[in-house]
């Protein structure tokens, strides 16, 4: 088995997702535009900005801190939709992860699965609703199986982004059942889905990542 | 864009100032953005809250008082106010006898009320109950949707609940009141012109000089369809009847008849339309008991109306009659 990954690494991992939501602010809040209400990109770059502040102020020496800090600050700082849901998303992998300085590549998966579930209880959304979790879903089949077959963590997390991706993309073509875009019914259809954009950016951050 | 502010960035924090500068009755966490009563908590009495985003006044804050809310939170401009702010509205209402949650339905306001009453729960151990209002008929009802919007009929359950509460009712006894008047209220609206959010600067959607769009959302969301301007007397049509087709008034049934201005449209055209929805119930055989004509849940600027319908009996009508004493809402004191 691989080694243990440390908090500092999960840390570069989270920076660089908020990094590439600031990179992909304008166009994630001209994807929102089109079936929404234009608020996503600056919402959760407020929200990352936010948690790079608290994350800046004092350094997590857990895993579990580290992710649950992050989430506590986007629940307070995102509004809409998109904080409850990533907030709970990030909320869900650090009480996973626990108080523990490293997780192995097990508890990773492990910890990105429970965050899946925590976004189904929040947001009661299933497969083809077109949100997040077309994105996040694949993306945690993706890890589980590639770690199942002998794969090291940035393998996996590679294939994770891979599918993310895939179903960030599958989400053009289907009709809203959730959220405000759901309002819309046939006119939902040919955008991509926001939440699924963000959700691909947070896998692609991982392979960027020194995992 | 011509509006009265300063910076965009500032309307929600400047107007919070406003309201506790012109109502010292009433009490302002800015921290928070909570409006709230200055007799909070009131010992036994069941705490009313609601809050959503700004640009609606004067819902939420406007109805904080005797008789309708015990405290408000405000949102940024049509975006959802966050949990720890309606966890701080509830520990500062809660007198021990419990917390009514009033969400309008939108997604995010029903995912963070939802997040503000587990934290409620875990940390002081209040008992939280929500409600959440859906009584747009624009939208279409099902599992495969959002579900329908939370709109007008959101300012009579505060009024009714708030009424029931203040008699001293348990709260579960409050949330079935108020349950009951979601269940027996409709609405449906139409815009004008849309509406200019501040921080954006241009109006939200096009809408042509010769074109209303019928079925709109309090924030701009689009509406069943878009049609030529018409007559008072055949819009005021087009928002009853789909109301009457949605909910079934037997005649004989007493309603309270809402006429509400969404933000740009003056009082004497409310009046003129009201004149034509009493036309039309009477027409249907149903007898307005009450009304209540003026913008009391609005969309910033959009000029515009919305029609709520309350199915009524004595004792929802008894709760209406109570005294209320809100910025916005004064009656029977």
């Amino acid at each position: 088995m691989d080694e243990n990954v440390t908090t500092a690494v999960l840390e570069q991992w989270v920076r660089r997702f908020a990094h590439l939501v600031a990179e992909n602010r304008d166009y994630l809040t001209e994807l929102d535009a089109a079936i929404g209400d234009a608020d996503h990109g600056s919402n959760m770059d407020r929200g990352m900005r936010a948690a790079v502040a608290a994350l800046d102020a004092s350094p997590p020496e857990t895993c579990g801190a580290l992710f649950s800090k992050v989430g506590m600050t986007l629940v307070s700082t995102v509004g809409g939709a998109s904080g409850p849901l990533f907030g709970t998303l990030f909320l869900r992998i650090g009480s996973t992860l626990g108080d523990d300085a490293n997780a192995a590549p097990l508890e990773v998966a492990a910890a990105l699965r429970a965050g899946l579930g925590g976004v189904v209880d929040r947001g009661k959304a299933g497969p083809g609703d077109k949100t997040m979790y077309d994105a996040l879903a694949p993306a945690v089949e993706a890890l589980d199986e590639a770690l199942a077959a002998g794969t090291d963590l940035a393998a996996g997390l590679k294939q994770a982004r891979d599918a993310a991706a895939a179903g960030r993309d599958a989400t053009t073509p289907m009709l809203a059942r959730k959220g405000r875009a759901s309002y819309l019914g046939e006119r939902s259809v040919g955008h991509q889905d926001p939440g699924a954009t963000t959700v691909a950016l947070l896998l692609e951050a991982a392979t960027e990542a020194p995992f | 864009m011509k509006k009265l502010i300063n910076d965009p960035n500032d309307v929600v924090v400047e107007a919070l100032r406003g309201i506790e500068a012109a109502h010292p009755e009433l009490q302002v966490d800015h921290q928070h953005k909570v409006i709230y009563r200055g007799d909070a908590p009131k010992q036994g009495k069941v705490g009313l809250i609601s809050g959503g985003g700004s640009g609606h006044e004067p819902l939420h804050g406007g109805f904080v008082g005797l008789g309708m809310l015990d405290a408000a939170c405000a949102g940024e401009v049509f975006t959802s106010p966050v949990p720890e702010q309606m966890l701080a509205a509830t520990k500062l209402v809660d007198g021990g006898a419990g917390v009514l949650h009033v969400v309008k339905n939108y997604t995010g306001d029903v995912m963070n009320f939802e997040m503000a009453a587990e934290l409620a729960a875990a940390e002081t151990g209040a008992r939280v109950v929500s409600v959440v209002t859906d009584d747009d008929v624009a939208v279409q009802d099902s599992t495969w949707t959002a579900g329908r919007r939370g709109v007008g009929v959101t300012v009579l359950l505060e009024k009714i609940a708030g009424a029931a509460a203040e008699q001293g009712r348990d709260l579960d006894q409050v949330a079935e009141v108020a349950r009951k008047v979601n269940a027996n209220g409709r609405s449906m609206g139409v815009a004008l012109t849309s509406c200019t959010v501040p921080a954006a600067g241009k109006p939200t959607f096009e809408l042509g000089e010769g074109e209303m769009e019928l079925g709109v959302g309090i924030h701009g969301e689009p509406g069943r369809e878009r049609l030529p301007l018409a007559p008072a007397s055949e819009i005021a049509a087009m928002l009853v009847e789909p109301i009457l087709a949605d909910l079934t008034f037997k005649p004989g049934d007493p309603v309270i008849a809402f006429v509400n201005g969404l933000g740009g449209t003056p009082l004497i055209e409310l009046y003129v339309m009201f004149n034509e929805v009493a036309r039309i119930l009477a027409g249907h055989g149903v007898p307005v008991a009450r009304s209540l004509v003026g913008s009391y849940i609005t969309s910033l600027d959009m000029a515009g109306a919305s029609v709520t319908l309350l199915k009524s009996d004595d004792e929802l009508l008894s709760l209406w009659d109570a005294p209320v004493n809100t910025s916005a809402l004064r009656w029977g004191i």
